[in-house]
């Protein structure tokens, strides 16, 4: 099997108003559409080459309904492709953004062609450390800084304890007005262990 | 197991006679699991979860991993079920021995340089990763892990097992240094309970242990008592 590019810290957390996404600095996040994010974890060649394909194939549909995508648009392509070619491929993504008929979504496209939609998701190699974290914070009815907080916390603690997961976090926040990004260096990161 | 006429899966046959034998008379007994303990100001508090697989069977659902090893020194067992028990009967025979020697109580640092020893000698044969607790006089409380490979290492707190890597990040943000007998305990429970939400190879009850100068205290959390996280 393809050698996988071992991956980094994502995590996207969905509150009223919009979606925010985390990632670390090695993690993937691709630009799909002006109010949708696209974040890639395993073999990066394989998620690069299907999301290319994605955005190319979101960008005529959109022409064609003469309306913003859907987020569960682009989720859908993304799992008709990851289907279609599961044998081949072994890239996980979650695709997050806002659109005028549902609001803010979080989707995430597994191995095998698997599409769940989530308040909340993680991934990434340094995600399994986080679950424990992420089930006992993550809550519906948050807050837009509860979700900034958390999923900064989440990333820095997942840093920690991945060794190829590192040193900075990207947030992007995607509302109805569109895409906010935010970039935290490592020594504003949060002190959260205190094991000394 | 019985006899068993097994082909390898590279051989193609007629039938598929693999098929015919369920999952679990092929497979080893592990405690795929999730253990842990805390020390605090006067003791530790240790924590396992209770099932024991082989494959895709619940062997046993409702494990005791907290085993003792002599009067106030247990150790949580994770990995080859069969290699945990025989290696912590053999520490426990050691420990009795080089007690009655001392004529005084054995510290714990002692069980688990014991424990080290035999898991770093056979440690190609062996599947082990164990987390040795207790109280002694010399140190108070004291945990120390030993796990797969035969290092040792003490740790205010320790993780281990299958379903310990999803619980990483909740141990680092929520563990304070001095935290009370009764904060430890709700740490212990909330951490394994998230571990064995998403861990297939941990659940069951939440068993714990408290050592002290006074003796050793026993809980058993089910699962209808288990803390609950919103879930989503």
């Amino acid at each position: 099997s393809a050698p996988a590019v071992k991956q980094k810290g994502v995590d996207t957390v969905r509150y009223e108003g919009g979606v925010v996404i985390g990632s670390d600095s090695r993690a993937s996040k691709e630009y799909v559409s002006s109010r949708m994010f696209c974040c890639m974890a395993g073999s990066l060649a394989d998620a690069q080459a299907v999301t290319n394909a994605v955005i190319h194939q979101l960008s005529f549909h959109s022409m064609q309904m003469e309306e913003p995508p859907l987020v569960k648009s682009a989720a859908a392509i993304m799992r008709s492709f990851c289907y279609t070619h599961q044998d081949e491929l072994s890239a996980r993504f979650i695709m997050a953004g806002w659109d005028h008929i549902n609001g803010p979504q979080v989707f995430t496209v597994s191995l095998g062609g698997i599409i769940l939609e989530q308040e909340f998701t993680v991934g990434g190699s340094g995600s399994s450390f986080i679950y424990g974290y992420a089930d006992a914070k993550f809550k519906p009815g948050m807050t837009r800084e509860e979700c900034l907080t958390s999923t900064t916390n989440a990333l820095t603690l997942a840093m920690d304890r991945d060794n190829v997961s590192g040193v900075i976090v990207h947030l992007a926040i995607v509302t109805e007005k569109g895409a906010e990004r935010q970039l935290i260096p490592g020594n504003k990161l949060p002190v959260l262990q205190r094991l000394a | 197991m019985a006899t068993m006429l097994q082909f390898p899966s590279s051989v193609s046959t007629l039938n598929d006679y693999n098929a015919l034998y369920p999952d679990w008379t092929q497979r080893e007994v592990s405690t795929g699991t999730t253990i842990m303990a805390v020390e605090f100001d006067g003791g530790v508090v240790m924590g396992a979860d209770s099932r024991t697989t082989t494959g895709a069977y619940i062997a046993n659902r409702v494990t005791d991993k907290l085993t003792p090893i002599h009067e106030r020194i247990f150790c949580c067992r994770s990995g080859s079920a069969a290699d945990t028990q025989a290696i912590a009967d053999a520490v426990t025979y050691q420990l009795g021995f080089h007690s009655i020697e001392l004529d005084e109580a054995p510290l714990v640092q002692t069980a688990a340089s014991l424990f080290r020893d035999m898991c770093y000698r056979y440690r190609e044969e062996l599947m082990a990763g164990i987390i040795v607790a207790g109280w002694d006089r010399r140190r108070g409380g004291q945990v120390y892990t030993v796990p797969v490979g035969g290092m040792m290492t003490r740790q205010p707190v320790s993780v281990g097992g299958s379903g310990s890597s999803y619980i990483y990040g909740f141990v680092d943000s929520n563990y304070k240094p001095a935290m009370s007998k009764e904060e430890c305990l709700k740490f212990t429970a909330e951490a394994l309970t998230l571990a064995m939400e998403r861990d297939g190879s941990s659940g069951g009850v939440v068993r714990l242990a408290v050592i002290s100068e006074q003796g050793v205290e026993r809980q058993v959390i089910l699962g209808n008592q288990l803390p609950k996280f919103s879930t989503v």
